[in-house]
């Protein structure tokens, strides 16, 4: 056989074209988050909510689960996003599809410029300095209260229908299919870049960041690109949130949020795409069941859940999943 | 994956159970509060103010019974309190809606209100704006500048013409700052410096010492409940501030049970101005401390009789439509109703909504072994200063 | 004396605080690289202690402080054998999303039992008021602080420094694979010095009620002060987290009197350029 058809049959090019085939588990799951209109209609708004949140973690996983950088602070580009189509709105433009381009702009010149400073560190230097800068923006969003609203949120946020034609409604349904719409098409993205050469670098940087360089693999310029890009997925989903809810406040930048996300994320299982919304959706759901049976003490429940899953399924839900079907069907090749 | 599907499958199965059905003859009142997190024990002590209401006077009105959903926003979420008053109405049915310690939140439910044309109760958030947001708003707790403003007015009336003020660098921090400024100023005192703190600040020993070193007749502190209070106490002490030669002045939360007990004697002196508290002398009230006390072993507060006062004002506007609870007539039946509470007569304004109150200012003195507010000046009626400007 | 030494002494006794309810973490971080963010926890279990104390048995408050401390030691031995000992070689997400989880029951539970509300603190009549000197009030409360935590600091390094077991937590600290390999018992070491720095967590977290305030979110408000200090002073050491405690305590008094309007940034942002400078922290060894 020639070189150009081991390297067709067997090469770089056929494992990212492996990898980036559908699975019929992904395509279930996508049927799946339509069935809250059928099933549980009432259930719409928070399934928005879930589906922005599930967003926020899909970009915290491109920086984390896939390229090692445990960001503390990542609510900052949230945050950012969430108050760019906030006050675009409230400076009288309330289109939301062009709200949401704005924030993802904005957001990402704001991941684009503190990349710099992220790449150049690791470990809890890295982790801290994350915590450091959305401690601060928090406290200037603060200060500058004049414009973002400080304490009181942003008021006077009304959105626009979508295309001229769907406004938003109590139940719900507008909020939860335009969520899940910027959601489904954000997650292709990140699909696409994770199965390309350049996301295989990226869990080379994961894996040793180190040894890169000595095969040749710009580090810090992978780093920032890839920051940059989480920036603007979490500037997307922050808009979103802005958008579907009309308000705005100071918790959209904080360190809860930032914290929330984290353990969504761990709780999902990094580095799988999935494990964000499927954690999203797990904290999401247990916490509004549990807050609704016992408004005062439902923390004691999430808390137990987290423990729960740590011990018996290390790697995250989607990990312990993973390692259940690998059991049940041993002659199958690793994911 | 499978597995994954059954799970998914389990719980929306489990979610579709899990509403109440909504007889004809119930009206819900969906209480958006917050029960856990920073803000839980004044989600608590209003939670108490409803219960308490309701086991004294049963838990029907007008051939309807009442049931309350409880829901937890867990803090400063407006996002999260829209969704819960959303869910209330679309969900749990919910003819009304109240709690609301945080004005952000409350700024959210708001909408909600409006749009879905609902009754809705304010049982704390203080901030003047917030019943102009929807006109299905009333409120039952009180406003910051009603309060703030008729402690600056006196302050002014009462010789005390230097005052340096600090208050917590947030919204109704700022607010208080901006209408006791005002009336202290129209009425003739001066204000000689100001700052504004951290919200999270712990520590105010740098802030009282740069206020003592002013030298000025009174020093006004704003801050909210919580652990605050007992930290400015501290402060206080160790600074060693006479408070007979500057007086310290300060809003309800800076004067509260738990602040007493932790800043001990050197609280003598501090004056407070609010709207209720448990030491007011009325017959009333003296029976109310003594219910609150047997069904939850502790003394009720200002955020108790908001949501007390607040719930009596849902039962007195049932009882008035007859049993109609849509946002309408409930809202007519509301304007206007005047009674006596814990705290003494309270109204609701016609045209604004808003609650108008008697508005006490006390000194803290020492009755018997123990630290007390003791009222030492009232203003009754007082209206929403902010309200009137416009 | 110009008031600019006021707010230094105040300065010092916050951070001697932080320091407290600090060194205990740095030090387990630096050794087992094991992320516990329910340190803060056992802070907040020796607040709740010495309250119960004090207020339910009438103890007097120095009384409590031991208590406090062996209560927080002991939870931890408990904690650690049922659950931290699992996760030693765990990646730090795990070890994240665990310890968050023992957060959030605790916080529930301190909840459950104590209510929500500020838990009052009645301090002896000799640790309140101030002394006067050179035109300054000193609150004997704060001298009190640092007296404590200048006391405990001194024979947490001289143990370090002097002891055989100190050696061995150097060691352990620096190379934990050599140091096994030598023969050192690093699992039974960490076994001791976690319940140490647990416990010196809930003797700061007793303290801390005087100056801080106790409710049940102190396990997560002062978390994030807690790992500002350890990354400022570098993993593993105990003079590390002195110093970061000082200059972070300092910083936060000074950035308050000087620029109200901006206060509490100055302590994020000393932390971020300490970081930036040194990564591994001022102290640090990685």
């Amino acid at each position: 056989m020639s070189s150009a058809t081991i390297d067709a049959a067997f090469g770089p090019r056929q494992f990212l074209r492996a990898q980036n085939r559908w699975r019929w588990t992904e395509i279930a799951f996508w049927l799946a988050t339509l069935l809250p209109f059928v099933l549980t209609p009432d259930y719409l708004v928070l399934a928005s909510q879930i589906a922005i949140t599930g967003l926020f973690a899909l970009s915290l996983d491109l920086i984390l689960g896939f390229s090692g950088i445990i960001s503390l602070g990542h609510a900052a580009y949230f945050g950012m996003g969430a108050y760019t189509a906030g006050l675009l709105s409230v400076w009288g433009w309330g289109e939301p599809l062009t709200g949401l381009l704005a924030a993802g702009v904005t957001a990402g010149l704001f991941g684009y410029l503190t990349s710099f400073i992220i790449a150049r560190f690791r470990h809890l230097a890295l982790i801290m300095i994350t915590l450091g800068i959305g401690l601060l923006l928090q406290e200037a969003a603060n200060s500058a209260s004049f414009i973002t609203g400080g304490f009181d949120g942003l008021q006077g946020i009304h959105t626009w229908p979508i295309l001229n034609r769907f406004d938003f409604d109590l139940y719900g349904r507008t909020a939860y299919s335009y969520a899940l719409v910027v959601l489904f098409l954000t997650f292709l993205v990140a699909r696409r870049i994770i199965h390309s050469p350049f996301g295989l670098s990226l869990r080379g940087i994961r894996e040793n960041g180190q040894r890169m360089p000595a095969i040749g693999a710009a580090t810090r310029a992978h780093i920032r690109t890839i920051y940059t890009i989480a920036a603007v997925m979490a500037g997307i989903a922050g808009a979103l949130l802005a958008q579907t809810t009309e308000t705005v406040s100071l918790e959209t930048l904080g360190f809860q949020r930032s914290a929330d996300v984290l353990v969504m994320l761990i709780l999902g299982g990094t580095g799988r795409l999935y494990g964000g919304p499927i954690g999203a959706i797990v904290y999401m759901v247990a916490r509004d069941q549990f807050s609704g049976l016992n408004p005062q003490y439902w923390y004691f429940w999430i808390g137990l859940l987290l423990i729960a899953v740590v011990m018996f399924m290390p790697d995250g839900i989607l990990g312990g999943l993973a390692l259940a079907l690998r059991r049940l069907t041993p002659r199958r090749a690793k994911d | 994956m499978q597995k994954f599907l059954y799970v998914a499958a389990g719980l929306t199965l489990a979610m579709l159970g899990a509403g109440p059905a909504a007889a004809q003859d119930t009206v819900s009142i969906g209480m958006i509060n917050e029960y856990s997190g920073q803000f839980a024990d004044t989600g608590a002590q209003i939670d108490h103010g409803v219960t308490l209401y309701m086991k004294q006077h049963g838990d029907t009105v007008a051939g309807k019974k009442i049931v309350v959903i409880r829901k937890d926003t867990g803090g400063i979420a407006p996002d999260i309190a829209k969704r819960l008053s959303q869910e209330a109405i679309v969900r749990d049915h919910a003819d009304i809606l109240g709690g609301f310690s945080l004005t952000p939140n409350a700024l959210a439910a708001a909408d909600v209100s409006a749009q879905a044309k609902k009754f809705m109760v304010v049982m704390n958030a203080a901030t003047s704006a917030i019943t102009t947001k929807s006109p299905y708003i009333a409120r039952t707790s009180s406003t910051t500048p009603q309060l703030n403003c008729t402690l600056g007015t006196w302050a002014a009336k009462h010789n005390i013409k230097t005052i340096y003020t600090m208050v917590s660098d947030y919204g109704p921090g700022i607010d208080a700052e901006k209408w006791f400024q005002k009336c202290a100023k129209d009425g003739g005192a001066q204000i000689v410096g100001s700052v504004r703190f951290p919200v999270a600040n712990p520590d105010f020993s740098a802030f009282i010492q740069a206020a003592k070193d002013k030298n000025p007749d009174a020093i006004y502190i704003w801050i909210p409940g919580g652990a605050q209070p007992a930290a400015v106490g501290k402060a206080l002490s160790e600074r060693g501030i006479d408070t007979s030669k500057i007086k310290i002045l300060g809003q309800d939360a800076l004067a509260a049970e738990t602040a007493l007990k932790s800043m001990g004697d050197t609280a003598l002196g501090i004056i407070t101005v609010a709207d209720y508290d448990y030491n007011h002398q009325s017959p009333m009230n003296q029976e109310f401390v003594k219910a609150f006390n047997d069904e939850f072993h502790r003394n009720p507060d200002f955020f108790a009789v908001g949501g007390y006062d607040g719930t009596h004002l849902i039962y007195a506007a049932l009882q008035k439509t007859g049993g109609k609870a849509d946002g309408d007539s409930l809202i007519a039946a509301a304007k206007g109703m005047s009674w006596e509470s814990p705290r003494g007569p309270i109204m609701i304004d016609p045209q604004t909504r808003d609650i108008v109150q008697t508005v006490y200012i006390r000194r803290v003195e020492k009755v018997g072994n123990e630290l007390r507010n003791v009222e030492i000046d009232s203003v009754p009626g007082v209206k929403d200063p902010e309200h009137e400007q416009k | 004396m110009p008031p600019v030494f006021g707010m230094l002494f105040d300065g010092i006794a916050y951070g001697m605080l932080l320091f407290l309810m600090s060194v205990g973490l740095s030090v387990t971080l630096g050794m087992m690289n094991f992320v516990n963010l329910a340190h803060c926890s056992f802070a907040m279990l020796g607040g709740y202690v010495a309250v119960t104390l004090m207020n339910a048995f009438g103890w007097p408050f120095l009384l409590t402080l031991p208590i406090a401390f062996l209560a927080a030691a002991a939870a931890s031995v408990v904690l650690e054998r049922v659950f931290f000992r699992r996760f030693y070689n765990a990646g730090e997400l795990e070890q994240c999303l665990l310890t968050i989880g023992i957060v959030f029951v605790s916080i529930a539970g301190a909840a459950y039992i104590y209510g929500t509300d500020q838990q009052p603190v009645h301090l002896p009549p000799y640790l309140q008021g101030s002394i006067v000197f050179a035109g300054l009030d000193f609150a004997i409360y704060r001298l009190f602080l640092i007296g404590i935590a200048l006391v405990i600091t001194v024979v947490l390094i001289a143990t370090v420094e002097a002891t055989r077991f100190g050696a061995q937590v150097r060691a352990a600290v620096n190379n934990q694979r050599m140091a096994r390999g030598l023969g050192i018992d690093v699992d039974r070491l960490f076994a001791i010095t976690f319940a140490l720095g647990s416990g010196l967590a809930g003797l700061g977290g007793a303290l801390a009620i005087a100056m801080l305030g106790l409710d049940p979110s102190f396990a997560l408000t002062y978390l994030i002060y807690v790992l500002i200090v350890v990354s400022v002073g570098g993993l593993g050491s105990v003079a590390g987290s002195f110093v970061a405690a000082m200059l972070l305590g300092v910083s936060d008094e000074a950035g308050k009197y000087y620029i109200p309007a901006f206060g509490s940034v100055l302590i994020y942002l000393v932390m971020m350029v300490v970081i930036m400078w040194r990564p591994a922290g001022l102290f640090g060894r990685r």
